[in-house]
């Protein structure tokens, strides 16, 4: 990726790779994280967590807790008293998910190993771990349920839940049976993709204070602050405008931080009760067992085709683990994985079984591209399985099935009980994939599948994917002319590390025809606008930067009116060229000086929304050339390509970071990162020493192009998400290039990750088969 | 009931006394009593490298530190590697190859790759790799942070064969 | 994860620390470079009472190395002294090329050689290269200095010979057989990871390219390192040939025990000793022994 080498200072600015505004203070250490937030007097809260997978929490002594020097409180679930606030679902929304919320703190059940059973509040963290390990939890154990597949058959988590499946419905387009009936072709496979999550750098923290006037401030939100406000509001009984929520810098989230959990409800409590501010912020063995988990999907797949490979139908099954409560996320990793099963592809007929079971472990969330990267395992997997038994190329196939750009819009139909029908509203997929290709040299490391160089099996794999972005209803954005050179943009979308500071400058600098360095960005906090919904589903650039364009027409049309008004001279003539209003023949009637002189709130500021109900769709293939190892079965990753069409780039530099960064958590999702339980439900991998992140040596060649083939006409900028396309068709990839690397072994993968320990026994086993 | 030791250091530059508890972690005491934030928590058992300063010119995990044991040492901290205003020229590539992206491994990154540009000046980018590879990034898949390294070695290095050269037209 | 509290003592010389030890053994930990140690406490899985701390003792970090390559090594040496010291590195590549797979930079700058042979973690290099090298390590106490062959030293998972009352000194590896030639390779995870299984081999070769005196050592694939005396003892007056070295991998299979775990089960790791043992065989058969010293 070439870097810019010229600075950027003049307009155009959308397109052009600005460095960041955001990045001097982080680079010099004086970036400001919720653990470097500090109240005077502040106390440490550390919140104590069952180690029982499933039992009767009979009482919890914290006598000699609270006898210990220097703590303040051990709060309880009596403390909180009844009914204990439950949380909710707040998007994904499947009827059942209502029967199993988690609350705040357990109060007579424990249903996972980290459960918050009490928090214990403190003079500093190291006095508090103190008090935690002498807080003794009474917990009588239950027999514990952790294998999803057996769930519905054992002890139930929740009464209101008697088979442990608080959602199973199915979903369909067309007629598959039919399909299956009359086809040449079929064939059926069980897969699994693994629990696995997000694990950001920086782990969860909350700094809570309550004001003298009762006002109640949180620090540490990300997200979705708007919605946690509210929920938070009512938990405590308060007016919303009563409760503040900052964002602050936050070290990543990719889906899992800024949900509301438990300890967001928690600490505020626990800072009214001992009447001083309280910092929360998790360890990373808390975070491992406490954080959001994810994906834990299984499906059974059956695919239908002629015998030239054209897929006539799918039929699905899928159980998606869901942990021991519902969270606020829902059903969304299930319902999409039900969704984006078909794909890019032109499939006519489908039909999904969804179920959601509980288990006695961390409750799942979602994590980058949730139900899409285990979709897109599933299926890709399964066409080139087809591809094998047919003597097909795997890229021929998949560009005959491609939903062709004259299909496009494609309706895809109403897959998702929460949703209505969709359609894939632009793209030529089959030009994303043939672009791979060239990339990455297909044809020349086609000609290698499965040869032996050096020691090591040659494969190449692809995995095709599509994902929606931009959720509405819609975004604020509110501007606010400080001085000729200092404007300041607040949106209601939170950053976590991608860059909104920059490229919505980027986007307002255009709009207003301002140099982007005079903007200054404020995202996140419920202060900044009258309401907003944060940053999700790749909805920050579509929604919160049409926000930002619909916000500066707003002040630009204010603008122009009274140029108008003061020069006696039609508005309809004026534009706005460079920050300022002209005539038609280029004369200056208005500058940013005279609207700063005006006084006039009108001028001066202004606030938009932009509205979109349904979604915009971005797209692309992944491909993998892999090298395994013969003797040792290590899977080498010498290549991975991403390209993906977002729409309209709007940061060069951003997009390829978003994309590379993507695909690497992708590669750690698939080779590495795996969250173990043993038949106790103790989760096995509490450590980095356990679970494994991907390293500067691991992944070494990993690369990204954007093109831009197809912008979206469902926003004022074109755009489309591109936060999570680069994790989503990694397991597909990789999976297939290393069965193509070891075909000679009859190596059919069907389960993530892809362990040397599971490609030597796949190996080993197929060698030995008949 | 807390005893506290009496520590003498230096911290970036500066002699700082103070009493520490033992038990203190290097990375706390530079967070929570010296207030130098930069230097950040992400695991506390050495892995990811987020809390990575140098202790005698040496890259070390400050959360595998006792305060107590850095009596008589130099500590530098991300803070001490920065100038008084903007940025330095690690800290500048960073920048220019978005080698950032939520910025709470960069600290650690900046130090730890501050080290090996002062050991190793001109390095290859699998000498680089090696030498980051006990720093977890999460956000940008490393490639960039290797591109800004890279970036900064041949920068010195222009440098200084322009300083060589000067000197020759000198004579 | 913060550490429970412990009394913290720094003696400044080895008497001070052995007369400390001796009056707090059983509720006094050593601490080393902390790498190992510091986790443990931040886990809350170790907690002493007092914590007595090595680093100030000058002489433990003592390095002293004959002309004919016997080494005598202060059990403070941090392992990236190893990677660095040019005396080291020439009489002793093996070494310098083995501790670069230990973790990472940071760790290097601070862990030693002693820590992690008291540790004793199966999957540590260390252990392992010390009896590859047939080195003994000098426990010393109030009541007196003994000496322990490494092949005595490890005892266990996380086990080890030394007394509640006992500091590890030093390490003294003897002289290199004059025309040495090694190999070293692990398989772990990612860079820097503990091994899932790994071999180090030290053997001589004669003018002709037979073995005398080979020394072939699993880590990692149970619970401590383990010479593989037949396979070794297979290759005597051998030359390194594809079918010896294939015997006396097979060999190493036979007698090496091996465990099953998260990362890898017993059968995988079995099949990785075959495999390592034959890579690290091969490539000091590829050596020829013209590298030895200079």
């Amino acid at each position: 990726m070439a870097t810019n080498e010229q600075a950027v200072t003049d307009p155009p600015f959308i397109g052009r790779p600005l460095p960041r505004m955001e990045d001097e203070r982080l680079l010099r250490g004086e970036g400001c994280f919720v653990d470097d937030v500090k109240y005077a007097d502040m106390a440490h809260a550390v919140v104590v967590r069952s180690t029982v997978a499933h039992g009767i929490l009979r009482s919890v002594d914290t006598a000699q807790a609270l006898a210990m020097d220097g703590v303040l409180a051990v709060i309880t679930a009596r403390d909180v008293g009844s009914p204990i606030p439950h949380i909710p679902v707040r998007v994904g929304v499947l009827a059942g998910l209502e029967r199993c919320e988690q609350p705040v703190i357990a109060a007579d059940r424990v249903r996972y190993v980290g459960e918050p059973v009490a928090v214990v509040i403190a003079a500093d963290r190291y006095v508090a771990e103190d008090a935690a390990d002498v807080v003794h939890a009474d917990i009588e154990p239950l027999d514990p349920v952790v294998g999803a597949l057996a769930a519905t058959s054992r002890q139930p988590l929740h009464p209101a839940v008697p088979d442990n499946r608080p959602v199973h419905y199915s979903t369909r387009r067309g007629e598959p049976d039919q399909a299956f009936r009359q086809a040449e072709y079929t064939r059926r496979e069980r897969f699994y993709v693994h629990r696995h999550s997000s694990v950001p750098m920086e782990t969860r923290g909350l700094v809570a204070h309550w004001r003298d006037d009762g006002h109640l401030d949180v620090w540490g939100a990300a997200k979705v602050p708007f919605f946690n406000r509210k929920l938070l509001a009512g938990m405590l009984g308060m007016a919303e405008d009563r409760v503040d929520l900052h964002e602050v810098d936050t070290g990543g989230s990719f889906g899992t931080r800024g949900e509301f959990y438990p300890e967001d409800y928690l600490i505020p409590f626990s800072a009214r009760l001992v009447g001083r501010a309280v910092k929360w912020v998790e360890d990373r063995r808390e975070s491992l067992l406490a954080m959001n988990h994810s994906r834990d999907v299984h499906c059974e797949l059956e695919l239908a085709a002629t015998r030239e490979g054209r897929i006539l139908g799918l039929r699905a099954s899928l159980v998606s683990d869901t942990g021991a409560y519902s969270r606020t996320t829902g059903g969304i990793v299930a319902a999409k994985c039900a969704m984006f099963l078909p794909g890019p592809y032109d499939i006519a007929h489908y039909a999904c079984e969804v179920a959601i079971v509980l288990t006695n472990k961390t409750p799942c969330g979602t994590y980058r591209g949730p139900g899409r990267y285990e979709a897109n395992f599933f299926r890709e997997r399964m066409i080139d399985l087809m591809c094998a038994d047919l003597a097909l190329d795997p890229a021929a196939v998949r560009l005959a099935n491609l939903v062709r750009p004259s299909q496009m819009p494609y309706d895809i139909g109403s897959l998702v009980p929460y949703e209505g029908a969709l359609r894939y509203d632009s793209g030529n997929y089959p030009a994303a994939l043939q672009r791979a290709m060239e990339e990455i040299g297909y044809d020349r490391l086609a000609g290698r599948q499965g040869q032996l160089v050096d020691g090591k099996y040659h494969g190449v794999g692809i995995g095709c994917f599509v994902d929606s972005s931009g959720a509405g209803p819609s975004e604020t954005a509110r501007i606010r002319i400080a001085a000729p050179d200092r404007i300041e943009l607040y949106t209601g979308c939170s950053s976590t590390g991608q860059g909104q500071e920059t490229s919505f400058a980027q986007v307002l600098a255009d709009a207003l025809g301002v140099p982007a360095h005079a903007i200054r960005v404020f995202h996140g906090s419920t202060t900044c606008v009258p309401h907003g919904f944060g940053t999700y589903h790749g909805r920050g650039m579509v929604m919160g930067g049409s926000a930002v364009r619909v916000t500066a027409d707003l002040l630009a049309r204010a603008w122009k009116a009274e140029a108008a008004r003061r020069h006696d001279l039609p508005a309809e003539t004026l534009r706005l060229h460079g920050g300022r209003i002209v005539d038609d023949g280029g004369r200056v009637l208005l500058t940013l000086q005279d609207v700063c002189d005006s006084g006039d709130a009108a001028l001066l500021e202004a606030t938009g929304k932009f509205e979109q109900k349904t979604v915009t769709f971005e797209y692309g293939t992944q491909i993998a050339h892999v090298a395994v190892d013969a003797e040792t079965a290590v899977v080498q990753v010498l290549s991975l390509v991403t390209v993906e069409d977002c729409g309209r780039v709007i940061n060069p530099l951003i997009v390829h970071g978003q994309v590379v960064g993507a695909s690497v958590q992708g590669l750690g999702g698939t080779l590495l990162e795996e969250f173990r339980y043993d038949e106790s439900g103790q989760m096995l991998s509490g450590t980095f020493a356990d679970y494994l992140l991907p390293t500067a040596t691991d992944f070494p060649s990993v690369d990204a192009v954007s093109i831009d083939l197809a912008p979206s006409c469902l926003n004022p900028l074109g755009a489309k998400g591109v936060g999570e396309g680069g994790t989503e068709g990694v397991g597909a990839a990789v999976a297939n290039a290393v069965c193509h690397a070891l075909r000679s072994h009859g190596a059919n993968i069907l389960r993530l990750p892809i362990t040397p320990d599971s490609v030597f026994q796949a190996m080993a086993s197929a060698s030995h088969g008949p | 009931m807390d005893e506290r030791l009496d520590l003498t250091f230096t911290l970036n530059g500066e002699l700082q006394h103070a009493k520490v508890q033992p038990r203190w972690t290097l990375a706390d005491f530079l967070r929570e009593t010296l207030h130098k934030t930069g230097t950040h928590v992400g695991c506390e058992h050495g892995v990811c490298g987020a809390c990575t300063v140098l202790l005698d010119g040496r890259s070390v995990r400050a959360c595998l530190l006792l305060a107590i044991q850095a009596q008589g040492c130099e500590v530098t901290t991300v803070e001490g590697l920065s100038p008084e205003q903007g940025l330095s020229d690690l800290q500048a590539e960073f920048r220019r190859c978005h080698a950032l992206q939520c910025g709470f491994c960069t600290p650690g990154l900046i130090v730890t790759a501050h080290a090996l540009l002062q050991e190793t000046p001109a390095p290859s980018r699998e000498e680089i790799r090696d030498a980051i590879s006990g720093n977890l990034c999460r956000c940008t898949g490393y490639i960039p942070i290797i591109d800004a390294i890279e970036a900064t070695a041949r920068g010195r290095q222009a440098q200084t064969g322009r300083t060589e050269r000067r000197s020759h037209g000198d004579q | 994860m913060k550490p429970p509290r412990f009394a913290y003592l720094a003696p400044a010389t080895l008497q001070e620390a052995m007369a400390l030890l001796a009056r707090h053994s059983g509720t006094a930990k050593l601490i080393a470079g902390g790498q190992s140690l510091m986790p443990a406490l931040n886990f809350r899985l170790a907690g002493p009472d007092i914590l007595i701390d090595l680093n100030r003792i000058a002489e433990l970090q003592r390095v002293s190395i004959e002309p004919d390559g016997a080494m005598t090594i202060g059990a403070m040496t941090r392992h990236r002294r190893f990677e660095t010291d040019t005396g080291i590195g020439r009489h002793w590549p093996l070494l310098k090329e083995a501790v670069r797979f230990i973790a990472h930079v940071q760790i290097r700058n601070r862990g030693t050689i002693g820590g992690s042979l008291c540790h004793a973690d199966p999957s540590a290099e260390w252990p392992a290269l010390c009896l590859a090298c047939d080195a003994a390590m000098v426990l010393s106490s109030v009541r007196g200095e003994r000496i322990v062959p490494a092949a005595d030293f490890a005892t266990g998972l996380f086990g080890t010979a030394l007394a509640p009352d006992e500091i590890l000194t030093a390490v003294r590896f003897p002289a290199p057989p004059a025309r040495a030639s090694w190999g070293f390779e692990e398989i772990a995870r990612r860079r820097g990871d503990f091994a899932i299984v790994g071999a180090a081999c030290r053997l001589a070769l004669d003018n002709a390219g037979c073995c005398s005196d080979a020394r072939l050592v699993i880590f990692g694939a149970g619970d401590q390192p383990v010479l593989a005396a037949s396979a070794s003892a297979a290759l005597a007056g051998r030359r390194l040939d594809p079918p010896a070295i294939a015997a006396a991998a097979a060999a190493a299979r036979r007698e090496v025990p091996c465990r099953s775990d998260q990362q890898a089960s017993e059968r995988y790791r079995s099949s990785l000793v075959e495999t390592l043992s034959a890579r690290v065989l091969r490539q000091a058969g590829a050596m020829n022994g013209e590298h030895a010293h200079g």
